[in-house]
């Protein structure tokens, strides 16, 4: 049987008096995009640097395609692909320049590595700015072309750390374009992201660190049922009686509603999704409040994630955002 | 469908790792002006102020100042220049570089022979451009041609020494900036010793630590090889090789757990 992507068994990261993780396990299989989700400082890049042989365990074990990142360090790095949270390319060499360059640094003799890296320029479209030097480059085409070093190895695993961090909408595009056709043609794929949309737009399997530990693993599906909760939202024309709905919905879900003022939204989970919907609407109608938009659905990864982490991150936790509704 | 990249057959050795690590080197130095152009005049420029400003009003007995400082000069303008070396290494560290070269199947010591060849090697070449500068401003060969080249053969070893150490103050620093910081450092083995004026000037609490500190015995084997004598030269070359033996090791270390 084919040994598992990756399998971490209680790993343990410690830096001086601080850990960074802690008695984080998972298996991940192969071929899929594993997305790591987690606040800042939650362990994701420590994840990947232990993944990638730049950090020893403190304890535990984990094995990349089963081998031991610390007892075969050199196997995983033949297996695998590193692009940082920096585009670690040279300003001052054109795009072929780095990519032969890596190409080498693989393994690769001298014709393999300009074949190697004209594929690759190929892949990620870069033929227009290959022969130029990085420094000349726009951000995003730094990152595709850092992307594109770390497959010039032909690696079983690329491993990338926060891919789109710093890059604009458009450079967004182009990376989650180029990843997305990356995991097509069979490469297995570890990113680690902050932002929700892109564990949504790339990941078949979502893996939710907090603290050091893997708190929620599953696929998008599994990870969207785990809280076990559908939603009611509700959307106002006019937000003055957003309000009166979240007590509505407070009172009949007996969970606290998160009011979203700009988008005049109330939204609560229920456990009882039908019946709850219907004492909801015939709550409204007595109130004689007038909806836009009133519907029971699944919740977004969003709303995994918050629950999730709780109140441990920076984003505005439901009972926060409420409270602050009712104090304006 | 583009065509597929085929995995290497092998991880490649110590030799070609460390061959491709200096080429990017290299690269970097040759095509930056900053570094490479700056360097050059500012080692000019110094010896220009050694000689014409500086040089008048120190006294080194029966030996014209223009014979007593280039050989020392030139002997330790790296530790002037080698600044750029650690900020390199700082920023390559910083900006991601080395954990791209560490997580590729390379041996470790490639990372850091690498480094040490490519810095080496402009090393050298602002040592002959120095020297170079230094018969333009008045010095000439007392002895034989051989001995002007086993003097130029030291200086280039001292090169490699004062690489090895800057390579280790550029892993030590935060950032490119505390590099540049750090590597002032240099400037004290430098100033302390006999490069600029005789030790025997210095005042007496000073002379010990300018006296037994690597670089003095270093310029003044350079100063007794071009006399055809070997006077010091031994104990020039035991602090190097301690220097080297002692640093690299560091290194390849420092950079395992960068």
């Amino acid at each position: 049987m084919e040994a598992p992507l990756l399998d971490a068994a209680g790993l343990t990261v410690r830096f001086g008096k601080v850990t960074a993780l802690d008695g984080l396990s998972l298996v991940a299989p192969s071929g899929e995009v594993l997305a790591l989700l987690g606040p800042n400082g939650a362990g994701k890049t420590t994840f990947v640097r232990t993944v990638a042989t730049l950090i020893a365990p403190t304890s535990g074990a984990l094995r990349v395609r089963g081998n031991d990142v610390a007892r075969s360090p050199l196997a995983v790095r033949r297996d695998i692909g590193l692009a940082g949270q920096y585009a670690a390319v040279e300003p001052v060499m054109t795009g072929r320049e780095n990519l032969v360059m890596t190409a080498r640094l693989f393994g690769h003799p001298e014709k393999a590595a300009q074949r190697a890296a004209s594929i690759v320029i190929e892949q990620l479209s870069l033929q227009e700015v290959a022969d130029r030097r990085c420094r000349t480059y726009s951000g995003g085409q730094r990152r595709r072309l850092d992307l594109g070093a770390s497959l010039v190895g032909a690696p079983r695993l690329l491993v990338l750390d926060e891919p789109t961090t710093g890059l604009d909408p458009a450079g967004r595009r182009e990376v989650w374009d180029a990843v997305r056709n990356l995991a097509a043609s069979g490469t297995d794929v570890l990113l680690t992201t902050h932002y929700l949309d892109e564990a949504d737009e790339l990941a078949d399997r979502v893996v939710v660190i907090d603290h050091g530990k893997a708190i929620a693993s599953g696929t998008l599906g599994e990870l969207k049922a785990s809280i076990g909760r559908d939603v009611i939202e509700i959307t106002l024309g006019e937000p003055s009686r957003l309000e009166a709905v979240g007590q509505i919905l407070l009172h009949v879900t007996s969970n606290p509603p998160r009011l979203d003022h700009s988008g005049r939204r109330a939204i609560a989970p229920t456990t009882d999704g039908t019946s709850q919907l219907a004492a909801t609407i015939q709550r409204l109608n007595e109130a004689a409040i007038a909806v836009d938009e009133i519907g029971l659905r699944r919740p977004t990864l969003d709303e995994v994630f918050l629950t999730l982490t709780d109140d441990h991150i920076d984003l505005p936790a439901p009972a926060a955002a409420s409270q602050d509704g009712s104090a304006r | 469908m583009t065509p597929a990249i085929t995995a290497p057959a092998a991880a490649p050795g110590t030799t070609r790792a460390s061959l491709e690590v200096t080429r990017r080197a290299l690269r970097k130095y040759f095509r930056t002006p900053g570094l490479f152009a700056m360097g050059i005049v500012q080692s000019v420029m110094f010896l220009f102020m050694f000689r014409y400003v500086f040089g008048g009003a120190i006294a080194t007995g029966a030996t014209t100042y223009v014979y007593y400082l280039v050989p020392g000069y030139v002997a330790t303008i790296v530790l002037f220049t080698g600044g750029g070396i650690a900020v390199a290494v700082a920023e390559d560290r910083v900006q991601g570089f080395t954990d791209r070269l560490l997580s590729l199947p390379i041996p470790r010591r490639a990372i850091v022979l690498g480094r040490i060849i490519a810095d080496s090697s402009t090393n050298a070449w602002s040592i002959c451009t120095t020297a170079a500068f230094g018969f333009a401003f008045g010095f000439r060969l007392q002895g034989s041609v051989a001995d002007g080249l086993a003097a130029l053969g030291l200086c280039l070893v001292y090169g490699i020494v004062f690489t090895v150490v800057f390579i280790v103050i550029g892993l030590a620093a935060p950032s490119g900036q505390a590099a540049q910081g750090m590597s002032m450092v240099a400037f004290v083995f430098a100033f302390i010793s006999s490069t600029y004026v005789p030790v025997s000037t210095m005042p007496g609490w000073l002379q010990p630590f300018a006296r037994h500190q690597p670089v003095t015995p270093m310029v003044d084997a350079v100063r007794s090889a071009l006399a055809g004598s070997t006077t010091d030269v031994v104990l020039a070359l035991a602090w190097s090789a301690l220097l080297i033996f002692a640093f690299t090791p560091i290194a390849i270390l420092r950079y395992r757990h960068a």
